[in-house]
This record gives C-alpha cells, sequence and structure tokens, in this order.
C-alpha cells in the first residue's frame, strides 16, 4: 500500500488538474490545470524510476554493489519540465494578449472567432 | 561527400534547425539577404528530404544511431543487446510523410516571402517556421518514443506562436490559446502513455517495444490515451474543435503546413497502431473503432462546413472531413489485418487509397489556402457574403482554386480523385454502406465548393475590388509547385502508387520487417 502512494498521488492529480481545465472558466486557472496535468505526469516518471534504498545514478564515485535509481526517466523529466515551461509561458501570454483585447479572461465570453 | 550522405537523418533535423537559430541573427545585420536564406534554408531542408527518400528507396530502411560510431551495429554490446541510444528509423511510410512535408514547406516558403513582405517581425515568423519543419521532419523519422513525444511538442508549440502571430484583435490569440492547450493535453498523454510503456519493456525504442509487447491492461490504456491524444493533433472528431478556430486564424501560407503538421500526428497513430501493437490486439474492433472516427469525421466535417461564411473556417472544416477518407481507408485495413484473403483482395488496396490520399490532401488542401490566401491578401476580406467578380483581376488565383476545388471534391483528372476511387472500391468490399456515405461526403463537398468559387471569383465585378491586382509572382510560384503535383499525381496515379504509397503501406503491414531493420538481423 505504501508502496503505491505515490501512483495513487499521480492518479489524484491527474483527476484535479483535469478537472480544473474542463470546469473552470478563469484561463489562468486553466493553464494552472496545465501545469498540474505536467507535474503529474513528471511525478509519475520520477516514480518509475525509483528502486529501494536506491542510490544517485552517479557511476564514478558509487560504491560496490550499491543499487541505483534509473537515470532515463529523471533526463525524461527534465525534458519535460524544459517543455512545460516553454508551453506555460505561451499559454500565459496568449492569455495576456486575450485579455487586453477583450477585457476578460472567462472561457465563456471567448466567443469572438464564432461569430 | 561521404560523410554527409552517412548522416543524411542527422542532417534532417540539423539543417532547418540550425538555420532557424541563424535567422534572427541575419535578420538583424544583413536583413536584405534574409529572403534569401530563409529560402535557401528551406530548399536546403526539403532537399535533404528529397535525398533521404531516394536512399530509402533505392537501399531499404535507414537506422541511424545518434552518438554511435558510423557503421556501428544499432545494439552496442554493453548495452545487453538493447539499442538504448536515441535512433531513427526512416522506412517506406516515413519518407513518405517526409516528402509530402518537404513539398509543401519549399512552396509555402516562396508564397509567404512575399505575403510577408509589408510585415513587421520577420524574422522571428521564419525561425518558427524552420522550427516547425524541423518539428515534422523529426516526428515521421525518429525510431524513439521519447524523441517523438519532444518532436510532437516543438511542432505544437512552434504551430500555435505562428497561428497567433497576427493578432487580429485578439481572435487570433484565441485561436492560438484553444490549439495549444488541446495539443499540451494531448502530448502529456502521449508522455504518460510513453511512461507505461517504459515501465514495462525498459526501453524506449519502438522496435524493441513492438517486439515485445503484450495485451496487459497496461497497455491497452496507454493505446487508448495513445490514440486520443495523436486524434487530437490530427484533428479528428471529436477532437475537432481546436482545429476550425486555429486554422482560420493563421495566416494563410501557415495554414498550408499546419495541415502537414497534423498529418504528422496521424502518421504517429497509423505508427503506433500498426508497428508498435500490430497484430497484438482484436483488429476487427479497433478497426471498427478507427472507421466510426473516419466515418464521424467525414459527416461532421462537411454538414459543418456548409453554413460557414468565413472562407477559411470553411477549409478548415474540410480539412476535418477529409481527414475521415484517410482514417476510413486505414481502419478498413486495420480491421482485415487478421484476414489475409480479406488482405490481398481489398485490404492493401484501401490502405494505400488511405495513405495516398494523405499525400493528395497536403498537396490540394495547401493549394486551396494558399489560393484563398491570395485572395484575402488582395481583398482584405474573410466572409464569402462580401467578395464576389474577383476572377475578372484574378485569373491565376481562380484557376488554382479551381483545381484544388475540383481534386478536393474528387473529380478526375486530379488527384484527390485517384485515392478517393481507391477508397470508394475497397470500402464497397468491406461494406457498402460506408462506401456510400463516402460518395456523399464527396457531393457535399462539391456542392460547398461550387458554393465558394461562385459567390468568391464569379459574377460582375464590384465596384470596390476594380483595384484589385494579380499577387506577386512568388506566390504564384507556390502555388505553382503545388498545382504541377496536384495535377501530376492525378495523371500517374499507377507509378505514385507503385512507387511512393505501396512501399508505404508495405512498411505499415509488416511489422516484422521494421523491428528485423532495427535489430539488423540479430535477436
Amino acid at each position: 500500500m505504501i508502496a503505491n502512494l505515490p501512483f495513487i498521488a499521480v492518479a489524484l492529480l491527474i483527476g484535479i488538474a483535469l478537472a480544473t481545465i474542463l470546469l473552470k472558466k478563469n484561463m489562468i486557472k486553466m493553464v494552472m490545470g496545465l501545469a498540474m496535468l505536467e507535474g503529474a505526469v513528471n511525478l509519475f516518471l520520477v516514480t518509475l524510476g525509483y528502486r529501494e534504498n536506491g542510490i544517485a545514478p552517479i557511476f564514478t564515485n558509487a560504491p560496490e554493489g550499491a543499487d541505483m535509481v534509473l537515470p532515463t526517466v529523471q533526463a525524461l523529466t527534465l525534458t519535460n519540465i524544459v517543455i512545460g515551461v516553454a508551453t506555460t509561458a505561451l499559454l500565459l501570454v496568449l492569455v495576456m494578449v486575450i485579455y487586453k483585447k477583450y477585457g476578460t479572461v472567462n472561457a465563456d465570453k471567448m466567443r469572438r472567432l464564432k461569430e | 561527400m561521404n560523410v554527409l550522405f552517412d548522416n543524411l537523418p542527422a542532417l534532417l533535423i540539423a539543417v532547418p534547425l540550425f538555420c532557424a537559430f541563424l535567422v534572427p541573427i541575419i535578420g538583424r545585420f544583413l536583413p536584405q539577404i534574409r529572403d534569401a536564406w530563409i529560402i535557401c534554408a528551406s530548399f536546403a531542408s526539403s532537399l535533404l528530404a528529397v535525398i533521404t527518400a531516394f536512399t530509402v528507396y533505392t537501399k531499404g530502411t535507414i537506422v541511424y544511431v545518434f552518438g554511435a560510431a558510423a557503421g556501428s551495429p544499432a545494439a552496442p554490446i554493453d548495452s545487453g543487446g538493447i539499442p538504448f541510444r536515441i535512433i531513427f528509423t526512416i522506412d517506406g511510410f516515413g519518407v513518405f510523410m517526409l516528402l509530402s512535408a518537404a513539398i509543401v514547406s519549399f512552396a509555402v516558403v516562396l508564397y509567404l516571402v512575399s505575403s510577408q513582405k509589408e510585415r513587421s517581425g520577420k524574422s522571428e515568423f521564419y525561425a518558427l517556421y524552420l522550427l516547425l519543419t524541423a518539428g515534422i521532419f523529426g516526428m515521421v523519422s525518429t525510431g524513439d518514443m521519447f524523441n517523438f513525444f519532444v518532436f510532437l511538442e516543438i511542432n505544437s508549440l512552434a504551430g500555435a506562436a505562428l497561428v497567433s502571430y497576427h493578432r487580429r484583435g485578439g481572435i487570433a490569440a484565441e485561436g492560438a490559446l484553444k490549439y495549444l492547450i488541446v495539443n499540451t493535453v494531448g502530448g502529456l498523454m502521449v508522455l504518460f502513455s510513453i511512461g507505461l510503456l517504459y515501465a514495462q519493456y525498459n526501453s524506449l525504442n519502438m522496435a524493441v517495444i513492438a517486439s515485445q509487447i503484450s495485451l496487459s491492461t497496461l497497455n491497452i490504456i496507454a493505446l487508448v490515451l495513445f490514440i486520443a491524444a495523436l486524434a487530437m493533433k490530427a484533428g479528428s472528431v471529436p477532437f475537432h474543435f481546436a482545429t476550425p478556430d486555429a486554422y482560420s486564424v493563421a495566416p494563410s501560407g501557415i495554414t498550408a503546413v499546419m495541415i502537414v503538421a497534423s498529418q504528422a500526428g496521424l502518421y504517429g497513430l497509423f505508427r503506433i497502431l500498426f508497428t508498435l501493437y500490430g497484430d497484438t490486439f482484436n483488429t476487427v474492433t479497433l478497426g471498427w473503432v478507427i472507421i466510426v472516427l473516419g466515418v464521424l469525421s467525414m459527416v461532421i466535417g462537411v454538414t459543418m462546413a456548409i453554413p460557414q461564411k468565413d472562407v477559411k473556417r470553411l477549409l478548415a472544416y474540410h480539412a476535418v472531413s477529409q481527414t475521415g477518407y484517410m482514417l476510413l481507408g486505414v481502419g478498413v485495413a486495420l480491421a482485415v489485418l487478421g484476414d489475409p484473403i480479406a488482405m490481398a483482395s481489398y485490404g492493401q488496396t484501401a490502405m494505400e487509397g488511405g495513405l495516398f490520399h494523405i499525400i493528395n490532401h497536403a498537396m490540394y488542401k495547401g493549394l486551396l489556402f494558399l489560393a484563398v490566401g491570395a485572395v484575402i491578401y488582395r481583398t482584405g476580406v474573410w466572409s464569402l457574403n462580401k467578395m464576389g467578380g474577383l476572377g475578372h483581376n484574378m485569373k491565376w488565383t481562380m484557376i488554382f482554386f479551381l483545381i484544388g476545388a475540383l481534386a478536393i471534391a474528387g473529380i478526375p483528372p486530379f488527384n484527390g480523385f485517384a485515392s478517393k476511387l481507391m477508397i470508394y472500391e475497397s470500402v464497397f468490399a468491406f461494406n457498402p454502406a460506408l462506401s456510400i456515405i463516402a460518395m456523399v461526403v464527396s457531393i457535399l463537398t462539391l456542392a460547398s465548393f461550387m458554393k465558394v468559387f461562385h459567390s468568391m471569383f464569379m459574377g460582375p465585378q464590384l465596384p470596390e475590388y476594380a483595384e484589385v491586382k494579380e499577387v506577386p509572382k512568388l506566390m504564384i510560384a507556390g502555388m505553382v509547385i503545388l498545382t504541377i503535383f496536384v495535377i501530376g499525381f492525378g495523371l500517374f496515379p499507377d507509378l505514385v502508387v507503385n512507387n511512393l504509397v505501396a512501399p508505404a503501406a508495405d512498411a505499415l503491414i509488416n511489422k516484422g520487417a521494421y523491428i528485423t531493420a532495427v535489430f539488423g538481423g540479430g535477436l
């Protein structure tokens, strides 16, 4: 049970994030939901690579016979964080432009395209 | 010279990326050669794609390992037989998508250089354009799941930034925001599924996963997430809501490339369905899922397109509708994958028809967006109700638009007819009702385009458009390139099907060939 705690946290986070994206009307909060979804996926990846009593995967100073956590997933997480920063920045810039032009960040009022 | 040919797959990504980073520098210090530089950069990357295609068609699948000495096998000895380095695998299907991206991106760059002349912020615009090209090239040539995700994100980010480039009172930002939110959620779903696969097979390499995959619950969850996420990227129903919004506000040339960018999502979908999962699951059920997605896309796309007043929004809904044809053709092939007799008699043709439609759609929909963009460039009007009589002054644009419209409606001798006929025939053998739906959608498409053609170009010359001139020569040149392919593919469909489409279909059907190519016969 206790070993599965991170996966339960991932599931909860994904649920909260999707609910935020789908139910909130405020665009800033939707972007926050996306960032939370990204955090959940990152947590999932890091948890995948965890080994019981594992040490950091630095090969040069490793003691004999020690277990290491998987480095690949950590590289993936790092890449995803960088991508996430770019995505969040662009999303927030777009929200700012919309706020400047429309005077609102309410998703329901963003219907100029459909008119 | 040999170094160049040995590292073709790396150059495919490196050239557009490197040129993209140089564009702002050149724009700052030597603005007079920026246009020439961007044309050269795009030509170089397209040329590399064509050379890659030629190499694949003559020598077979390219397997390129980053960071390994030239000529070393893909699986280093110290890795326990598992190729863990980043690997590019370009087979018949990848190269097919590469070619369509190369043709469209070069044609569009000629068009953009002319149509963006009066705009500001061109250096960054072209830098993003080259990033988008690199993203598409990377998606269709990588053999590594995580690499695929990274290129997917480059593709989405550059695409969204380009969509929002000309603000038009905020609505471009609105379209781009919707597009980026949908694509980010899709991208994270892809990453989550990649995590699920990595947890089980300890590898990110597509061939390694494909050789070991079984039908566990986790794999089914991953498959469902992949299908949903990549259908979002491809813009098929029920995830189509962002596509028309984004396509209708983007600069016209960009929309033409966005078509190819969304088809890279379709590439990922087919690659995962056929190569990664292949025959491990019940293909009949899954084939029907894809067929239903395709039929819904076709019908909903075309019915939504008919009442549209904004001409680019109308075209965008037709893009959703045409995606349905590709899903229908490939879905039928997937449904009969386990049945060798049905596969030989019509499954193969359905697959080839669906894939042939991908390249055809990139050509004629690109042409249509460029022609409509030319009209908007000269008149500044989006609404069909306000246009009229433009055929008097813009004869060339009218001809290009007519060719594109006839091609999308499936009228011979243009390329849309060639692929649609293959889909009709093979789908009729599978289930006549589906074929009839496809034909009705074609007729509705024709009706819709006749309306557009009539209200844009026909009728008496309107006084407010008396001063309208034909668009500059470079914009015409971009359209001419696509027209040549629209007509050429329509006149010689056999040649194209045998030389380009059949290798792509074979690459998808023969899952084993892909795995063998990466493992080099061993393992």
